[in-house]
């Protein structure tokens, strides 16, 4: 039995060809991804993610611990509402999951975990925060009362509070990678100006009981429902990375494209550490644009380069750029501006090496042209 | 679902139109394409080339996936479709107009022997 998030049956009213996305009954599309994925960059799209996991981390000793447990730096985080991407590393420095961490008080930070690693992720931290000895000892809650409905796109901010009014205020002066807890419909709801899409936009944590309305509402302001395909098309535009893809636990977050992500400047430990710093990094994560003709770039293709071989980790048909695109992890020393070869069936086609993102904010970022 | 009565249907999701010249056109389901999604690129066999029947041998991407086309007859191909090749979507809007190559049958009487209408569409409520 798949399991359902509270808005499976305004997906299925609303035609939504439903697929198995890690045990959850989930919207792939509604029609076309390409349609839904345009909605997104030139006007709005909403998104059901409510199968990602809200884990709240409350008590005094909330931030020691997560100066210890996460790879960012919390100490990044002094005013309330203020957000940061992390990975949640093991000891020997490959990825447990990434993750947003939000800070609201000294006694109060919420993170926003993957799905699929949800419980995986859940134990590592009560096992951590049990190693720790900590007193008082922290209190993880997982918070499975809640929905998410990200909005996304130019005219977010003008839609987001038609459905929702007590967000007019945070959408107005929210800046990017910052979080508010506004009235609801019928408790709290978090207004994050956070997203996956590479667009202006918030994610919404709000009570299930209110996702259903809040979701009707924001159709009948003209967001489109889109799917996890335009989800893919989008993150994978935007050069974000998508957990299990690229990157998981035999892999270093250094190797996967998130170095700005780990904080070894600083004196601070941290799980995962002593590993990093104890092994300069062989490979890197680069991004791919495919410059013949000939398919499409799909996950696992071996790719040759000069500097020894490589393998695609995200590939896909990029609409915004009109053109195939990937992440692949190649030997370090390559560099954007090197050709490579990707194998494609029976093919090798010619794709060129670039500095991702892509596309951010509407606008195409790297050189397409032949 | 879309699936017109009068052309004949494989279990791979192909269908076949008999012409008047004797030659059968071949294109994907609606099924088909509503499964893939949109689609980006197609690889059609060469003009000449001869086909078995049930040989892989072209290729349907989509945004999401790839995907086989076989041979519903044997038969030798006696055109592509350059106009969808140039513009796949063709095949999303209208998969049964958007033909994507034509065989010169072996046996011509090969597509009379494949699913008819009401077969293919019990397979797929099956399925």
């Amino acid at each position: 039995m798949l399991k359902q998030t509270p808005l499976n049956a305004a997906h299925r009213a609303a035609g939504a060809r439903m697929v198995d996305f890690g045990g959850w009954d989930m919207p792939v599309n509604y029609g076309s991804q390409v349609d839904e994925h345009h909605a997104v960059r030139t006007a709005a799209g909403m998104f059901d993610v409510s199968h990602m996991r809200v884990v709240d981390l409350e008590g005094a000793g909330a931030r020691d611990f997560l100066r210890y447990a996460l790879a960012n730096n919390v100490d990044r985080l002094q005013t309330s509402g203020k957000a940061l991407y992390s990975c949640l590393l093991k000891p020997d420095g490959t990825v447990i999951d990434d993750l947003i961490v939000y800070f609201f008080r000294e006694d109060f930070f919420r993170l926003v975990v993957n799905a699929g690693t949800a419980d995986k992720d859940i134990a590592w931290l009560r096992a951590q925060i049990t190693a720790r000895a900590l007193a008082p000892e922290p209190k993880l809650t997982p918070r499975d009362d809640l929905a998410i409905i990200a909005v996304q796109g130019p005219r977010a901010r003008e839609t987001l509070p038609k459905a929702l009014p007590g967000a007019a205020e945070p959408v107005a002066s929210l800046k990017p990678f910052n979080a508010a807890i506004v009235a609801g419909a019928s408790a709290d709801v978090m207004v994050a100006r956070t997203g996956y899409t590479g667009e202006d936009g918030f994610e919404i944590v709000c009570p299930k009981g209110d996702a259903e309305r809040l979701w009707a509402g924001l159709r009948a302001a003209g967001v489109a429902p889109c799917g996890l395909g335009a989800r893919d098309t989008l993150r994978l535009e935007a050069g974000m990375n998508l957990y299990g893809q690229d990157m998981d636990e035999t892999v270093s977050p250094l190797e996967s494209g998130l170095a700005w992500t780990v904080d070894l400047a600083s004196p601070r430990d941290f799980i995962g550490k002593a590993a990093l710093m104890a092994k300069p990094p062989a490979r890197q994560l680069v991004g791919l644009v495919l410059i013949d003709k000939g398919g499409v770039l799909r996950a696992h293709q071996t790719v040759h380069s000069d500097r020894g071989d490589g393998e695609i980790t995200s590939g896909t048909f990029g609409p915004t750029l009109n053109r195939s695109i990937a992440f692949a992890r190649l030997p370090v020393g390559v560099v954007p501006g090197d050709e490579v070869k990707v194998v494609v069936r029976d093919r090798q086609l010619v794709a060129r090496v670039v500095k991702p993102p892509f596309v951010r904010n509407g606008k195409v970022l790297i050189d397409v042209a032949n | 679902m879309n699936i017109p009565a009068d052309l004949r249907y494989t279990s791979s999701h192909e269908w076949v139109r008999t012409e008047t010249d004797g030659t059968v056109s071949i294109g994907i389901t609606d099924h088909a394409q509503a499964a893939l999604g949109d689609l980006v690129y197609l690889d059609l066999p060469a003009v000449g080339r001869k086909l078995g029947g049930a040989e892989a041998c072209a290729v349907v991407e989509s945004v999401k996936a790839a995907s086989d086309v076989y041979a519903p007859l044997a038969g030798e191909v006696v055109a592509v479709n350059a106009a969808v090749v140039g513009a796949p979507e063709q095949v999303n809007q209208d998969p049964y107009a958007a033909w994507l190559f034509r065989l010169k049958p072996a046996d011509a009487g090969a597509a009379a022997k494949l699913l008819d209408a009401k077969a293919y569409e019990t397979m797929i409520a099956n399925a």
